[in-house]
């Protein structure tokens, strides 16, 4: 496939929903995004951002209010048949027939598809091979998962798309998946993920675009995006007594290779290029005021610190209702 | 490479949802057996009671103890005068025979049983003194297979299975997969939605099968329920009948997002047919003013056609009316289905 070809592209993309007695609640306020071909592309944000709204609209699930989406060179309306034979898709929550075996559920998937490779190749590289004769009642949540992402992946599809693939799941049964994408991306396919994860955007995704409040506000790599907010470290302090006396982020932001300052309830964050200049100065600025450090600790800038940058909110702290039907 | 068919995939895993389901085989085929059973024998033909009688203990009633206890009808009671009565005030005899100034009869007037255990004792007691009947009768008993209760009951037993099947078979299933987003996985998918629809009905048509056998085999078996029709057009009737209640549990489900709503529809909709379409007893009992409303429902119709083709051995032909009427309800259900259908 032409790399240089996007795998998706969607541009002003709007969607309200008008639920009767209830004021319209507008999920994507337009939203641009690409995906070029061969990528990880990972949808970061928060729930309730409209991650899963735009991806259910890229798979053809959901009609958008307004705005232009086209996928693979081709639009969902003239050519769904040809599309929905070339994508993989993984919804955020699927049960899947309980009476059924791994092996049964995976041949049901793969006769809808013209081309694709045998149920019981698929079950090795989701390592699920010892449970093929398993019911989906007797699997764990990640190998349930597992099976979710092979029924999405025994068309052989060019462009796969995951909704929140590892939320819920153990730390060991998340990288089991994240083996999976990676093994996809290998063969030089597209992949499109929602997550809320920020480790599993830096790790996983070649790319990510932060969607927050129904657009995108950001897109690059995770480093790209990292660099972006200046700093490479992050110096995290509380003080004591903090409440009582009335400290503003201003009081920080002239110290030395300081390129950001935000207050939260727990002390402040400082994002800063240099910490060995940072700190003494810091330290010093503190005992002339008189005031007490009760923390101070140091680490990379992350995603999640991307995230509070750009919004002034953490990623995981607003827990939002989904707002898809 | 192997080649897929969704149809028989589609076909085989809803044919695997269901067997593995031990629940709803039992309420398919177990229950309705159980039902059949429980009603005919509860409703069993049998003779009627013995006539208890009390004999006082004398030598002047010894012919009348004879010949009542020879009587198969009689059951006998002998004592003294004050047990006899003591027997009837207690209800364990309808009547006692005493010796006073002649024969007399004693008995409660406000009980029922004593009039009629007057008329057979006094009958018995009579013919035995040497009466003849004037007019010759011949009795004819109505017991014959064909013509009792359990004869009647079996065919609406059969349509109210086909109902049940169809509306919770196809229902109940559709909107549980709704609920699992399992449609909603399964259109993001190249399958064809005909197929999908094809396999629902499909395996319901083959789970119809040996629900109809196992009710015809149990009524005969048990009962001596015959089967006067063909096969063939019992199966035709069953089979139009089924695909008739498919199409409307297909149209039950078609918007319905919880299992509570699709109970709620179904129990609407097959409550007045469980009353009125003739299961149990007959729907030419309601008065006349109802009854148009009670044809137009599509379980009378089937019930009707069952009746005809089990009981009477009526010829398909004769049956395109009511036929005519299910297939009617069958296709405006699915049409409709299909165009309101939910998958998300």
């Amino acid at each position: 496939m032409n790399g240089s070809t996007p795998a998706v592209v969607c541009r002003d993309l709007r969607k309200r929903y008008v639920t009767r007695g209830q004021p319209p609640v507008d999920a994507l306020v337009g939203l641009d995004l690409v995906a070029h071909a061969g990528e990880c592309l990972g949808l970061l944000g928060p729930n309730g951002a409209g991650k899963t709204t735009t991806i259910e609209i890229l798979e053809g699930l959901l009609e958008p209010t307004s705005g232009d989406v086209e996928v693979l060179c081709m639009r969902w309306g003239s050519d769904d048949e040809a599309l929905r034979q070339r994508l993989g898709i993984s919804l955020q929550e699927t049960r899947l027939a309980d009476k059924l075996t791994v092996t049964e559920t995976l041949k049901l998937f793969r006769s809808f598809y013209r081309n694709g490779c045998e149920p019981a190749e698929i079950l090795e590289v989701v390592t699920l091979s010892e449970k093929q004769n398993a019911r989906l009642d007797t699997l764990s949540g990640g190998q349930k998962q597992r099976l979710a992402v092979a029924c999405a992946l025994v068309g052989e599809p060019e462009l796969l798309f995951l909704d929140e693939p590892t939320t819920g799941l153990d730390p060991q049964s998340r990288r089991d998946v994240w083996d999976i994408v990676r093994r996809h991306k290998e063969r030089g396919r597209t992949t499109l993920l929602t997550t809320h994860y920020m480790d599993e955007a830096e790790r996983l995704c070649d790319r990510v675009a932060v969607v927050d409040r129904g657009k995108v506000i950001a897109v690059g790599s995770p480093s790209e995006l990292i660099h972006r907010i200046g700093g490479e470290h992050v110096i995290d302090f509380a003080l004591k007594n903090h409440a009582a006396t009335a400290i503003v982020e201003s009081m920080f932001s002239d110290l030395p290779s300081v390129r950001d300052c935000h207050a939260d309830a727990g002390g402040f964050t400082l994002t800063v290029g240099a910490p060995h200049e940072c700190i003494p100065a810091l330290v010093q600025r503190l005992s002339t005021n008189q005031l007490e450090l009760a923390r101070l600790t140091t680490r990379h800038v992350s995603l999640e610190d991307v995230f509070v940058s750009l919004t002034g909110r953490k990623l995981t702290a607003e827990e939002l209702a989904d707002k898809t039907p | 490479m192997k080649r897929y068919s969704p149809n028989w995939e589609l076909f085989l895993c809803r044919m695997r949802m269901f067997y593995r389901e031990p629940d709803a085989v039992f309420w398919t085929y177990g229950f309705p057996v159980l039902l059949t059973i429980g009603l005919g024998v509860a409703f069993r033909t049998k003779p009627p009671d013995k006539v208890p009688v009390a004999i006082q203990d004398v030598a002047a009633l010894s012919d009348v103890l004879q010949t009542l206890e020879g009587d198969p009808v009689f059951q006998t009671f002998v004592g003294s005068v004050a047990q006899c009565e003591s027997w009837v005030r207690k209800g364990e005899a309808d009547i006692a025979v005493l010796h006073t100034d002649g024969t007399e009869y004693r008995s409660d007037p406000t009980r029922p049983e004593a009039a009629f255990a007057r008329l057979k004792v006094d009958d018995a007691i009579q013919r035995a003194a040497g009466r003849s009947d004037s007019v010759a009768v011949n009795d004819a008993h109505m017991t014959a297979p064909g013509a009792r209760y359990v004869d009647f009951l079996i065919p609406g037993l059969l349509g109210m299975n086909l109902m049940g099947g169809g509306l919770w078979g196809i229902g109940f299933v559709t909107v549980d997969m709704r609920l699992r987003k399992l449609l909603k996985r399964l259109v993001a998918t190249p399958m064809r939605k005909r197929d999908f629809f094809l396999s629902l009905i499909g395996s319901r048509m083959v789970f119809t099968v040996p629900e109809m056998l196992l009710l015809l085999v149990t009524g005969w078996l048990l009962f001596r329920v015959a089967i006067e029709g063909s096969l063939v057009s019992i199966a035709v009737v069953a089979g139009v009948g089924a695909l008739s209640f498919s199409g409307l549990g297909l149209l039950l489900a078609s918007r319905a997002r919880k299992i509570e709503t699709i109970s709620g529809l179904m129990n609407a909709v097959m409550l007045p047919m469980w009353i009125f379409s003739g299961i149990f007893f007959s729907s030419k009992r309601f008065p006349d003013v109802v009854q148009p409303f009670i044809q137009a429902l599509p379980l009378t119709q089937l019930n009707n056609a069952l009746r005809a083709v089990i009981t009477d051995g009526a010829s398909l032909m004769s049956q395109w009316m009511p036929l005519t009427i299910l297939a009617a309800y069958g296709l405006v259900s699915f049409v409709l289905a299909l165009k309101w259908f939910r998958w998300t």
